[in-house]
């Protein structure tokens, strides 16, 4: 597998953001009750991810080690305010419904961390690759959720009717639990699930061995 | 190579340059798009105007329609329209927060919860040869995560709600955010906000499903399954603006013709 290929497809299932690094999971449970909604901030996430690893990596050689991590933050807040001033103009429906998590992005773990992790060591082509890989990492698990958080909660998809509404006169009775945040825990939860089923590698080492009990009345 | 990075002297022009490079994209991007953006609102708001008033035609844009729309502004404090300020971009929003434009309410004024009454607050007409068909006034006030804005709109008679609708909200989708129900909202039209003879508002949600045969259903709209606190910050804005510190007053002096 070339370089750049493996950069773009392993962050998807084999070393995901969200499902393995567990980061970044306060927006997928804010913004996952409706698909059309979830795709504009994967696409926000994922253009965030993959400029700022392409900017920070072209001035790599420039950042001064003691102030780095404030270079980054400036350089992704930036990119975020563009990113809200451009879906103001252009997208005021769905930027409506995101209202404050795009300028949350600033503080998605998953940019600071590419941007720390891979961009700060990498020249800036496979930075903005492995920015894009990333950013589909979060979007697989932010899809996902929002399909099954959209179809069993309000019994559509990308707000057209798929199980009528017991209310609009259909006969499905949707689950409200679905459209809180909660629900993406329990599904964020059933997905590493099944990624760690399906790559054992990826399950973490107990940090400690329960002892068997010694006193009899313990028992 | 890490030494000369790392001076103070180069950490500081370092720092600098990002700035200004920076806070120049951030400004050329907000300078340029907010024609844009501002055209967005304005389109949205007048969208919500359309929709509580109950016009819609898919031939024609929003701005052809908002033709028919003539906009007044209304002065709290005598309850008449005024032509002391314009209406062409008042911002509503900001007055209400002016302490040289708006008052405070008293908590027992208070019950939607928006803390300050503006002085003057734009409202809309739809006339038809001088006489009024329909009436759109704006009302917000809080429900259970935030301030609920929207319009209710009259019928020419200022007591049968024609519609109502919310603009903008953050309730817990699905629940409380069934407000934007079209379903929902269609329960508004034809409802009466006065009992005969009476400026005491007497409209506001009940829980579970009105009961057509009871005397009160012409006040009544169902409640919001699963959001009692939205459903009672709803009624509680339906009654403090066409109660004695809302509408009332205005609506009373249009009916007598003071106007």
């Amino acid at each position: 597998m070339s370089e750049t290929k493996e950069v773009v497809l392993t962050p998807i299932f084999k070393n995901n953001p969200i499902a393995l690094q567990i980061l970044g999971v306060c927006s997928a449970l804010a913004v996952t009750s409706s698909l059309s909604v979830t795709i504009v901030m994967c696409l926000a996430l994922t253009s965030v991810t993959a400029f700022s690893n392409l900017f920070i990596s072209l001035v790599r050689q420039q950042i001064p080690n003691s102030i780095r991590i404030i270079v980054q933050m400036t350089i992704i807040a930036s990119l975020v305010i563009v990113v809200d001033q451009i879906l103001k103009a252009f997208a005021y429906e769905i930027s409506k419904q995101l209202s404050v998590f795009v300028g949350l992005i600033i503080t998605n773990c998953i940019v600071m961390g590419r941007a720390e992790a891979f961009a700060m060591k990498n020249p800036p082509g496979i930075s903005f690759m492995d920015g894009i890989g990333n950013g589909l990492g979060y979007s697989v698990v932010l899809l996902s959720v929002g399909f099954v958080r959209e179809l069993f909660g309000s019994g559509k998809l990308f707000g057209f009717e798929v199980l009528p509404l017991v209310t609009d006169g259909g006969w499905y009775y949707s689950n409200g639990l679905l459209l809180l945040p909660p629900s993406a825990f329990f599904l964020i939860g059933g997905f590493i699930w099944v990624l760690r089923t399906v790559y054992p590698d990826q399950v973490e080492k107990a940090d400690f061995v329960m002892s068997p009990n010694t006193k009899k009345e313990a028992a | 190579m890490a030494s000369s990075k790392d001076t103070v002297g180069r950490t500081v022009t370092v720092a600098v340059v990002l700035c200004v490079v920076c806070s120049i994209i951030v400004s050329a991007a907000a300078v340029l798009l907010r024609p844009a953006q501002q055209a967005n609102k304005e389109l949205d708001r007048k969208s919500n105007i359309l929709a509580a008033a109950g016009i819609s035609d898919s031939s024609k844009t929003v701005d052809e329609l908002f033709e028919q729309i003539t906009t007044r502004m209304l002065d709290m404090e005598t309850g008449k329209f005024t032509d002391a300020v314009s209406a062409e971009g008042f911002d509503a929003r900001k007055a209400a927060k002016d302490p040289a434009l708006s008052i405070k309410l008293t908590s027992k004024q208070d019950i939607a919860s928006i803390r300050r009454q503006a002085r003057y607050i734009p409202v809309y007409l739809v006339e038809n040869e001088g006489d009024i068909e329909t009436l759109v006034l704006p009302v917000h006030g809080y429900g259970l995560w935030s301030t609920l804005y929207g319009f209710i709109a009259l019928e020419g008679d200022l007591n049968t709600v024609a519609g109502l609708g919310f603009y903008e909200h953050a309730e817990t989708p699905g629940l409380g955010g069934e407000v934007d129900n079209p379903n929902w909202k269609a329960l508004w039209s034809g409802k009466q906000v006065y009992p005969a003879g009476s400026y005491e508002p007497a409209l506001g949600l009940i829980k579970g499903t009105v009961d057509p045969a009871s005397a009160k259903a012409a006040y009544q709209v169902d409640g919001l399954s699963g959001a009692t606190l939205t459903s009672v910050g709803v009624t509680n804005l339906v009654q403090f603006w066409m109660g004695e510190n809302g509408y009332a007053p205005f609506l009373a002096n249009l009916k007598a013709g003071g106007n």
